[in-house]
């Protein structure tokens, strides 16, 4: 069972030849062999979980309708809020903080009958590349437990690839989707901004972050799309389906596009490690196998994109991060003299090295007399970027290239060099930026046996003909059915 | 020293709190008393991962009041946070608007004793309220969260009012503004208008201007505190300015409280903290452009100002200005007086119609004029049927009091059912005037022999006719007959 993707074991549980029951159970027996190594999961969910997949077998069984994602065990990254179990952003300062509402994409998974069966781990409050930055616990690689599982959402692909869930959602500001799918060798999505709520995302980036999901196949992705896509009045930022339309992401899936244009910037592949750098070119081969046309393409302000993301990311991050102050909720300080050291006492014991890093950046870079040489010209750069994304699609369909520089690279070897760490995600970063879409799909190995990924990115809302090109590629290849020899 | 000459400079930052049906940002109702932290969601809270959602009809109540306020209301807008740790804000920023306003460049027009005064407005915009810190007994404070959200919407006029009486005069005038308009209930006690003035004085001495240190003055919830305090203020930075010659410069501006018992404004914070709110834009919400298929149906709400209308009263309709300033004070009021004047009725007469009985009988059931159940028909035909002299003041009372406990009432049928029509038939009155003659003999004498005695001779012998007709003679015909008869 642990080899179905999440279409074919749905599909089976609709049928009525799979019980949710057993898929979940099998998921949790899964979780009790191998959690212990991968330490995937913050919280998880057995009771709850099988009671769920029980009510859905019932309902099944009595021919009753069921949602998409019916008696699917999923993971969410626990940076987004549950009424069940806690809240913690992987952060001391909400290891005990139980969340009054659901957002809104667990909403939707509920009401698609999808079984969560925990929270994972992450960079705490999704800061960082490779999960070393939780303040709550640590996640492997199950390729390689000696190496990082990439990062902020490190938990959803790496309990994804050691088989303990069928599909997760991770979010995504800076690449925290895509490097840690690219490191543990599954599909993950950054969709177009706006696309997904982020009501209930407890924010980092605001005008950055983005869910989307970590999934077996681009198929998987397409269905996990399906539920969570869309407009919710709660997020003004989330884009009405009259601007963009929404669509059966499945519908077209397996039709592949036809005169596909790929654009490539062989002077950025340049910069990656030789046997990604091959991968790439193999897989682009394989496109062009297939009748693509490879163009050529140039961004002239990608170079930039790593400076100022680093200035918008962290001045919204001290921002958004300013209510964790010991007054309201999470973690209070004992014994404060005044209600400035439970200020200052709760935010110091609370908050990880690398959150303290970011909010002292972003408050500096919003300062009186820095704003404009620091985030107004950030917002500039930010602008000629997305422009440079607009005038290259207008000659192609998508652009490919690393996710990544490296594979996953081993624990600890970057965390005393953030700038070393920052670099990691290179190729990620101008996505979020611009606002675009941009999914890593497993495209081969080095010689180390850890997974090499493929990023391919389209326009803003073109996510439907970016799975489709992803899944060209996907049935020409069984990369994304390789799984990680891990034993408990 | 002697006396010197100076001018008094106050400029006002405003708090209008709007009574939309929701929060600023959220769906929870607005609160006024209720249990702490029951009026709140995730929102408001400032939860983790909650995010706000711009509530339209807060932004068209500003839009309607920077249109009052002569403001060009902007085309692009957006929302900024504020960053300032405080208990009572849950996110420790505010939602607010830094450099693109909702509305700038305005003025409101104020009554002096000079006549109409312009009080320059530099901007008026939106923001979140914040909560309340509540510092009860013991090692601690409470947080109640319930007005955290409420809309506001802050106005900032340059320091163009010079004295205490004009600063009172915008206040009052302010409030019956935004009264009219309806978008906020402007009740100072409750806090849903909060003035904060900045005063200084620029006093002449020796042929030399010197400019006092700017104070703010806050904690003030009536429209006399507001007057009190800066008229102490004023002394207060007279005496200082003798003592010391201390003069405006960066840095110094203080902010001192009202204490309302004591009658004196205490010192709060002695210099202006250099306060970075590291001001950006709120990316979780999006810019407003403002349209003229939005603003046009907003602008065809605006109505005739109480300012525009109480002069207009005046020169139309001829009341006097203090008639005209009851009759426009609320815009209820206002309405009904135009209803019962299009309706027919005179408007000096339905004025005091409205003033003397119908207001005395709202006071006395303390409500407003407009909640008393009469109709502006029923009004204006009273003032009709006085005009034609058909009823006495005193059966218009009686019958006033027919038409407050009956809204189908009518006036004319009631007065004729009850009697109350004068007796104006010249041939009837004058029998009656014939008997009260042939009555009192002494008395006619006395009137015809002239002199003091005459005038009193001639009300004694009116009496006696209103007597005869038990109040319902027409005292303007009966004393036309008796001088007649009696010439």
């Amino acid at each position: 069972m642990n080899q179905l993707s999440a279409k074919e074991l749905r599909d089976k549980i609709k049928a009525g030849e799979i019980k949710s029951v057993e898929a979940t159970k099998a998921v949790f027996e899964r979780i009790a062999k191998v959690e212990p190594t991968v330490g995937a999961y913050i919280s998880i969910f057995e009771e709850q979980a099988l009671a769920k997949a029980a009510q859905v077998d019932k309902r099944i069984a009595g021919g009753e309708k069921v949602g998409e994602l019916a008696g699917l065990p999923v993971a969410v990254k626990d940076n987004m809020c549950t009424t069940f179990g806690t809240t913690t952003c992987a952060s001391k300062i909400l290891a005990n903080f139980h969340a009054p509402y659901n957002a809104t994409v667990v909403e939707k998974l509920l009401s698609s009958d999808a079984i969560i069966a925990g929270k994972t781990n992450l960079d705490e409050f999704a800061m960082g590349s490779s999960t070393e930055n939780s303040g709550l616990k640590r996640t492997v690689n199950p390729w390689d437990i000696e190496r990082v599982p990439g990062g902020s959402s490190g938990g959803s692909a790496a309990g994804l690839a050691a088989g303990l869930c069928f599909a997760a959602l991770g979010s995504d500001t800076g690449g925290s989707i895509r490097l840690p799918a690219s490191f543990c060798g599954v599909v993950g999505l950054k969709p177009t901004y706006g696309r997904v709520s982020r009501y209930g995302l407890v924010a980092y980036g605001s005008s950055l972050d983005q869910i989307g999901p970590v999934t077996q196949t681009v198929e998987d992705c397409a269905l996990m799309m399906n539920v969570i896509a869309g407009y919710d009045p709660a997020d003004s930022t989330s884009v009405d389906e009259k601007t963009a339309p929404l669509c059966d992401y499945l519908a077209k899936l397996d039709e592949p596009v036809k005169g596909l244009k790929i654009g490539i910037a062989p002077k950025f592949n340049a910069g990656a490690d030789e046997q990604v750098r091959k991968a790439i070119d193999e897989a682009i081969n394989t496109y062009r196998n297939l009748g693509a046309a490879i163009i050529e393409i140039d961004m002239p302000h990608f170079d930039y994109a790593i400076a100022a993301y680093y200035m918008v990311a962290t001045a919204e991050a001290s921002s958004n991060l300013s209510r964790y102050d010991g007054v309201h909720y999470g973690h209070r300080t004992r014994n404060p003299n005044d209600y400035i050291e439970v200020y200052t006492k709760s935010r110091a014991e609370g908050f990880g090295k690398e959150v303290k890093r970011r909010i002292m950046l972003g408050t500096y870079a919003l300062s009186s007399g820095y704003y404009d040489a620091y985030y107004l010209k950030a917002l500039k750069v930010r602008n000629l970027i997305r422009g440079d994304f607009v005038s290259v699609f207008e000659k192609c369909d998508c652009i490919m290239m690393p996710v990544s520089p490296t594979t996953a690279f081993k624990m600890g070897e970057k965390l005393d060099d953030p700038l070393k760490m920052y670099l990691s995600d290179i190729y990620t970063i101008a996505v979020n930026l611009a606002g675009i879409p941009g999914i890593s799909i497993p495209c081969g190995f080095d010689d180390k046996n850890l997974p090499i990924g493929l990023q391919i990115l389209a326009p803003a809302f073109g996510e439907e003909n970016l799975l489709r090109i992803a899944r060209m590629y996907e049935k020409q290849t069984d990369w994304h059915r390789k799984r990680p020899n891990l034993n408990g | 020293m002697g006396n010197l000459e100076y001018k008094v400079l106050v400029g006002l930052e405003i708090h209008v709190q709007l009574c939309t049906q929701t929060k600023m940002f959220c769906g929870c109702a607005l609160s006024f008393a209720e249990e702490p932290n029951s009026r709140v969601c995730p929102v408001c809270l400032g939860m983790p991962g909650s995010l706000p959602v711009m509530n339209k009809q807060a932004v068209e109540f500003a839009i309607l009041a920077g249109m009052a306020l002569n403001c060009q209301i902007a085309q692009f807008t957006k929302w900024d946070r504020k960053s300032y740790y405080y208990p009572d804000l849950p996110k420790n920023y505010q939602i607010s608007q830094y450099d693109l306003p909702l509305a700038i460049n305005g003025y409101i027009e104020i009554p002096t004793d000079n006549g109409i005064k312009k009080i320059r407005i530099i901007r008026a915009h939106l923001e979140e309220d914040a909560g309340k810190n509540l510092h009860t007994a013991g090692n601690f404070s409470l947080v109640d969260l319930n007005r955290a959200g409420t809309p506001l919407l802050e106005i900032v006029t340059e320091p163009d009012m010079n004295s205490a009486i004009e600063v009172r005069a915008l206040a009052e005038e302010l409030q019956r503004i935004v009264r009219y308009l309806g978008v906020s209930e402007a009740d100072m006690q409750k806090g849903h208008m909060r003035f904060e003035p900045n005063v200084n004085l620029v006093i002449t001495r020796a042929g030399q201007e010197f400019k006092t240190p700017i104070v703010e003055v806050k904690n003030l919830n009536s429209f006399k505190a507001l007057e009190n305090s800066i008229n102490y203020e004023i002394g207060r930075q007279l005496d200082r300015f003798n003592e010391t010659g201390e003069v405006m410069e960066m840095g110094n501006k203080s902010t001192r409280g009202w204490d309302d018992a004591k009658e004196v404004t205490v010192l709060q914070r002695e210099k202006e903290e250099a306060h970075d709110y590291r001001y950006f834009p709120d990316p979780d919400l999006v810019p407003v452009e403002t349209n003229e298929d939005w603003l046009i149906p907003i602008q065809e709400r605006l109505c005739e100002l109480p300012l525009k209308k109480r002069l207009r009263y005046v020169k139309e309709y001829g009341l006097s200005d203090y008639d005209a300033g009851v009759l426009t004070s609320e815009r209820a009021t206002a309405d009904f007086f135009e209803n019962a004047v299009k309706s027919g009725g005179e408007p000096k007469r339905v004025c005091n119609l409205l003033t003397q009985y119908f207001q005395k009988r709202a006071n006395e059931r303390g409500c407003n004029l407009t909640e008393l159940g009469v109709k502006p028909q029923q009004v204006a035909a009273l003032a009709k049927m006085l005009e034609k002299e058909e009823i006495s003041a005193t059966a218009a009372a009686a019958i006033s009091d027919a038409v407050v406990l009956s809204e189908d009432l009518d006036p004319g049928k009631y007065a004729q059912e009850h009697n109350l029509l004068q007796k104006s038939d010249a041939g009837e009155l004058e029998a009656i005037v014939e008997e009260v003659i042939k009555a009192n003999p002494q008395a006619v004498e006395d009137f015809k022999a002239g002199g003091k005695k005459s005038g009193k001779a001639k009300g004694f012998l009116l009496g006696q006719v209103m007597q005869k007709t038990k109040g319902r003679a027409n005292p303007k015909v009966a004393a036309e007959i008796l001088d007649r008869k009696l010439a």
